[in-house]
């Protein structure tokens, strides 16, 4: 689950469908409930990412101040009654700075998987199906891009674009589709050894068709585990890109920008810094050990 | 054996021509006139012509990309538009400080992370063991930025033990600047070696060599370090050359913390001021790294399991 340790999560994930055949499908409510009250450590962190998405959600009614409005007889202030977690070199609110900086994170979070889900899907499951060619060029980019790890090819893709909430979006999924595909290579492989696949084609159900109905709601189960990995990954690097000043710009707070601006004032007051990464680990530690979870679940090998 | 590493060598070959091609592509197609970043929206127009003259941006894209590519060749990576300064010249100041603190981090890491393994693995499902996944969940969560930031406001800041910032001279200098930063990565990466040589030596321990080695007679200690350690370097190997890897790529946030010269230092730099050849420097160095470390994994791989060169 580590970004280092990608790859051989990934072929534990891609071995995931072929290794389990025709074990029945759980129904998706009893695996929720199995996965979240699995170990209390799941439960909490539950709790957690809950309270993240509450948050997130909530922001502009919990936020006690505009992240925004600066207060020049306010600033560097410490934790009081006023300001929770005290001001910033421009008197705003850090805790509001916060609860503003969580949207950010759920925004790059839950979007970046998703689209570098779509279209590493796209792409692995026709490298997968058609094989030959297609599947030659495919493997071809995968290896490419996954020899660099996503941070730095994160860090590459947006000293050429540059840092507006699109260019983000485009960074994260380029460096996360790689993943996918491979997986759902390795899945749609491993399907197309089904025997219903096999009647499906023999029977002459046109291809899109054994596409969409057969192989894709196969595949997905591998596919969601790594999304929900991967948020938290997203996270981490949106985070990164926001410190190095690549990602969300200033004055719009972001938990990495919010520790950049701490570190230009560490002399004044070092709570900004303190609390942002600390939300950031709480909110990465907690996704990561819920998708554990789910893979854990998921996967047979652990269960045995 | 020989020719095992020729073919990587080859292979490795058009995977640095198309990441050069890429980044040669990127810098082109950006929004944003590099003559106008370079003097200023105030710039008259002759001048602007002048300077893209000067600077071979009049040519031909085709003929630019020739330009480039046997630039490469000597190493040239064009001059900076923000000082007068050849990149090369720049990149050549700055690596020595990246490579400093990416090598030192990665021993460290081995020194933390190995014995961490070999500890958890030995004492599974008990006290260290716990401690140990714990430790690498935490280790995974924690942004390197963040662990620096830390490390930087509690040792330097408030006990003092540490400089905010720069690289120091000479050899304890360069140690007494590095340490930190070192650390930093260090622990994360410890996180990370550590799980793998548990779960690596886990499986080597459970192998019938091992057990005919225990029902032998061997010490405890023998059979861990001699059978059991060794067997498991293998696919620790791999796990070193991700680490360096992951190290590279946080040396850049962590360079930024600690305000310490490298090339990662520059590259943002350059970023910010929109000096394009320097931003181009950067990211071939980096991605050049890259390449270079898949390739000694490949290699080193050959030298540790002699199965890969009967296949090879």
């Amino acid at each position: 689950m580590s970004d280092v340790n990608a790859p051989a999560d990934i072929d534990r994930l891609g071995a995931m469908v072929a290794r389990e055949p025709i074990a029945p499908e759980p129904r998706f409510r009893d695996l929720v409930v199995r996965v979240i009250f699995a170990r209390a450590s799941t439960s909490i962190a539950a709790i957690v990412v809950v309270i993240f998405f509450v948050i997130a959600a909530g922001a502009t009614w919990i936020a006690p101040y505009d992240p925004l409005e600066q207060s020049f007889i306010a600033v560097n202030q410490l934790p009081s009654w006023q300001h929770w977690i005290g001001t910033d070199q421009f008197g705003r609110d850090v805790l509001s700075r916060l609860i503003y900086g969580s949207q950010n994170s759920l925004v790059f979070g839950a979007l970046s998987p998703l689209f570098a889900a779509i279209i590493g899907g796209i792409l692995g499951v026709s490298a997968g199906f058609f094989g030959g060619v297609t599947d030659r060029i495919v493997r071809r980019i995968i290896d490419m891009l996954m020899a660099f790890p996503e941070l730095l090819l994160a860090i590459l893709i947006a000293a050429a674009l540059g840092g507006s909430f699109w260019n983000v979006i485009i960074v994260l999924t380029v460096a996360f589709t790689p993943g996918f595909a491979r997986v759902a290579r390795a899945s749609t492989l491993a399907v197309k050894q089904e025997p219903y696949v096999e009647a499906a084609v023999a029977a002459g159900v046109r291809t899109p068709v054994i596409i969409f109905r057969h192989v894709v709601p196969n595949i997905l189960a591998p596919i969601v585990v790594l999304m929900t990995l991967w948020s938290a990954s997203a996270i981490r690097v949106e985070a990164t890109l926001a410190f190095l000043g690549l990602g969300t710009q200033p004055p719009h707070p972001s938990w990495g920008n919010i520790i950049r601006d701490g570190l230009e004032n560490m002399f004044a007051t070092s709570w900004p810094i303190l609390a942002g990464g600390f939300a950031i680990t709480v909110v990465v530690l907690a996704i990561s050990i819920l998708g554990d979870s789910v893979r854990d679940a998921l996967d047979p090998e652990v269960n045995q | 054996m020989a020719r095992y590493i020729l073919a990587r060598l080859l292979g490795a070959i058009p995977t640095v021509f198309l990441v050069l091609t890429l980044v040669f592509f990127a810098m082109r197609i950006l929004p944003g006139d590099p003559a106008v970043a370079a003097l200023g929206d105030n710039a008259q127009p002759a001048q602007l012509a002048q300077y893209r003259a000067k600077m071979g941006l009049d040519a031909p894209l085709p003929l630019q990309y020739v330009h480039f590519l046997a630039g490469l060749a000597v190493l040239d990576f064009g001059q900076s538009f923000m000082s007068d300064t050849r990149v090369s010249t720049l990149l050549l100041h700055n690596l020595p400080y990246t490579i400093e603190l990416t090598v030192t981090a990665v021993l460290i890491g081995l020194v933390l992370g190995i014995p961490l393994g070999v500890l958890a693995a030995t004492h599974r499902n008990r006290l260290p063991d716990d401690a140990m996944r714990i430790y690498s969940l935490i280790g995974y969560a924690i942004p390197d930025f963040y662990l620096g930031a830390i490390l930087l406001v509690v040792f330097s800041l408030w006990l003092g033990w540490f400089p905010i910032n720069g690289a120091g001279t000479g050899f304890w200098g360069g140690l007494y600047h590095v340490i930190l930063p070192a650390i930093t990565l260090a622990l994360l990466k410890s996180a990370f070696i550590g799980r793998l040589t548990r779960a690596s030596l886990l499986d080597v321990l459970g192998r019938d060599y091992v057990r005919t080695a225990r029902a032998k007679g061997a010490g405890e200690r023998r059979v861990i370090y001699r059978h059991g350690l060794r067997n498991a370097l293998l696919p620790l190997s791999t796990g070193i050359g991700l680490s360096i890897l992951a190290t590279l790529s946080g040396s850049v946030a962590v360079e930024l913390v600690f305000n310490r010269p490298g090339v990662g230092q520059l590259l943002i730099e350059a970023i910010h001021q929109r000096d394009y050849p320097v931003i181009q420097g950067g990211v071939i160095i980096f991605a050049l790294f890259v390449v270079l470390v898949n390739l000694a994994m490949d290699i080193v791989y050959v030298f540790v399991d002699p199965r890969v060169r009967v296949q090879a």
